[in-house]
């Protein structure tokens, strides 16, 4: 996705000059062009993560809206303080931008991970997390932070299109309604592809709801996700994200909260580092259940 | 004004029942020398947001805090808590209470003017133990490094912080070699001394050379009562009736009301 973010951006700098770049030293080979064309509104902050998020909400207070860039867990934990106190509690209009969430970053180990980004961001104050899945409603999701003008978190990960037969929607993108389906799956983050994967071929496709959830926190059960859970009375959610503050914490609370009757729930997410070893990103997928495979086991004990 | 304002902490403290006096005491000159002659357009961001109730003094002086709100402080569903909130008054533009927090913010502050080429002031006062926090360092390089010299920080030195004094916990991170060296242009002061700290403020200001300004204002936690001179407790320690009363009137004796 890096490289089409960049490419919206080049344009939504031109037209609107009040939003500025910061980057924490990172941009080889993708923020190139956009520096160029920013001039002295593009700024390395350097390797100072907690200073790059008090001098954002600086200048926001002076009328600028503020990109904060850098590797996704570097962008979030080390400055949570910053991001809670100086950004949110001021509702500033700073745009967190973390590259590589989840497993993304791979082989280059669990500093380079944040699989427990939207869960450690989505409880502070004005704060919208954006998780795309694909590069269709990565599009809809930056519309939607450029539009909010409030404190910001956009996961950017692997960049695949979206499958046809998925439709964007207010949430991030839905399956069209089947009343014949007897499965509702939620979906967070570009994980998404392994689900479409699985199902490619599989013969219980067609009586399967998808949905793409790309915005927490969750507040609310979106109407067309509750009606398919009513239908069907079973679920699973899908995310690279630890189960704690997740998509699929946030879908079993509201569940209870909308009393809504179901029979089986299954949530797969992402299960940290099991016995130490590192890897890959799919590695790691496929040691937390989240691959191909697995995604397709769970689909078919459903039926 | 000095004495004045030394009064009204104290009253205010007294009916609060609140620590935090010390604090106050030692850094509501410096809050005068600033907010007293600032020009419009100027930004103070109070980093060591502990000393709140100095800048609600002050600001109630100013005419920004009315009498009757000033009266809530400390209490239930006051806007006046024990450290400066968020969004909700003008002259407060960022809640602090958290060290190191003031000094990026007032970084980016300052970025953002040099940017928009407006001439103000990006002010803020942080406490000398507050310069233990990493972001200290953080934010002055990158000041520096940008160029900002619109930005000054004064830094409250009463040598004292929160479990002991500066020198023997972290040594004096807020030592002006090390700060020249980095690249400010910084000045020593009597922090009590208001027309000292206006000339040495005039001076920052009438430098136009590309280096942040960062003033060291000497101070003596607790200034003006003697109980309470560099006294570590008095961070943390509310008066009863006797010791307030017994401020009070030093207060009376020593300062022009």
């Amino acid at each position: 996705m890096r490289k089409h973010f960049a490419a919206y951006l080049e344009k939504v700098v031109t037209e609107n000059e009040k939003i500025i770049f910061i980057t924490g030293d990172l941009g080889y080979n993708a923020l190139e062009n956009l520096a160029a064309k920013m001039g002295d509104r593009f700024i390395n902050a350097g390797v100072a993560e907690q200073n790059m998020l008090g001098v954002a909400a600086g200048m926001a207070s002076q009328g600028y809206e503020v990109i904060c860039y850098s590797i996704a867990p570097f962008v979030v934990y080390r400055c949570l303080e910053q991001i809670r106190n100086d950004v949110c509690f001021h509702n500033m209009p700073v745009y967190i931008v973390g590259n590589g969430g989840g497993y993304g970053y791979g082989i280059m180990g669990a500093s380079h991970h944040a699989i427990e980004d939207i869960g450690t961001l989505s409880g502070l104050p004005n704060m919208r997390c954006y998780v795309p899945a694909f590069i269709e409603d990565m599009k809809s999701c930056l519309d939607e932070m450029f539009a909010s003008k409030g404190p910001s978190y956009f996961r950017l990960g692997l960049g695949k299109n979206m499958p046809d037969y998925l439709m964007l929607n207010n949430n991030g993108a839905s399956s069209p309604v089947n009343a014949l389906a007897e499965l509702t799956i939620i979906v967070q983050s570009p994980v998404a592809n392994n689900l479409i994967a699985a199902l490619n071929g599989n013969a219980h496709q067609s009586k399967v709801d998808i949905f793409i959830v790309n915005k927490m926190p969750l507040a609310n059960l979106p109407s067309d996700i509750a009606a398919s859970i009513k239908r069907t009375k079973k679920v699973i959610t899908i995310e690279e994200h630890v189960a704690i503050g997740g998509v699929g914490s946030a879908v079993s609370f509201l569940v209870h909260e909308h009393s809504l009757v179901i029979n089986k729930f299954v949530s797969l997410h992402a299960k940290g580092y099991p016995g130490e070893l590192y890897g890959s990103q799919s590695y790691h997928q496929q040691l937390s259940g989240l691959d191909k495979e697995n995604i397709s086991k769970i689909i078919n004990s459903y039926f | 004004m000095q004495g004045k304002l030394r009064s009204k902490i104290l009253e205010l403290h007294f009916k609060a029942n609140s620590g935090h006096i010390g604090c106050s005491l030692s850094c509501i000159d410096i809050l005068i020398s600033i907010l007293k002659y600032s020009e419009p357009g100027d930004t103070f961001i109070l980093s060591k947001g502990h000393a709140a109730s100095a800048l609600y003094i002050m600001l109630n002086e100013l005419r920004e805090i009315p009498d009757d709100v000033l009266d809530t402080f400390y209490k239930n569903a006051t806007t006046l808590p024990a450290h400066p909130a968020a969004l909700k008054y003008n002259a407060i533009p960022f809640a602090t209470g958290s060290l190191g927090h003031g000094l990026p913010l007032a970084t980016g502050i300052a970025k953002a003017k040099k940017l928009k080429k407006e001439n103000s002031i990006s002010y803020v006062l942080m406490s000398d133990g507050e310069t233990n926090e990493g972001t200290t360092w953080e934010a002055a390089n990158f000041a520096v490094r940008n160029k900002l010299d619109n930005l000054i920080i004064f830094i409250d030195k009463n040598g004292l912080q929160g479990f002991g004094n500066t020198a023997d916990i972290m040594g004096d991170t807020s030592s002006p070699k090390v700060w020249s060296s980095i690249g400010f242009e910084v000045m020593d002061v009597n922090g009590h001394d208001i027309n000292a700290m206006l000339d040495i403020k005039q001076k920052m200001l009438l430098s136009k050379n590309g280096k942040p300004k960062l003033i060291i204002a000497n101070t003596v936690k607790g200034k003006g009562i003697p109980y309470m001179e560099n006294k570590m407790e008095w961070h943390y320690l509310p008066m009863d009736e006797k010791l307030y009363q017994e401020a009070l009137a030093q207060i009376k004796s020593d300062y022009i009301l």
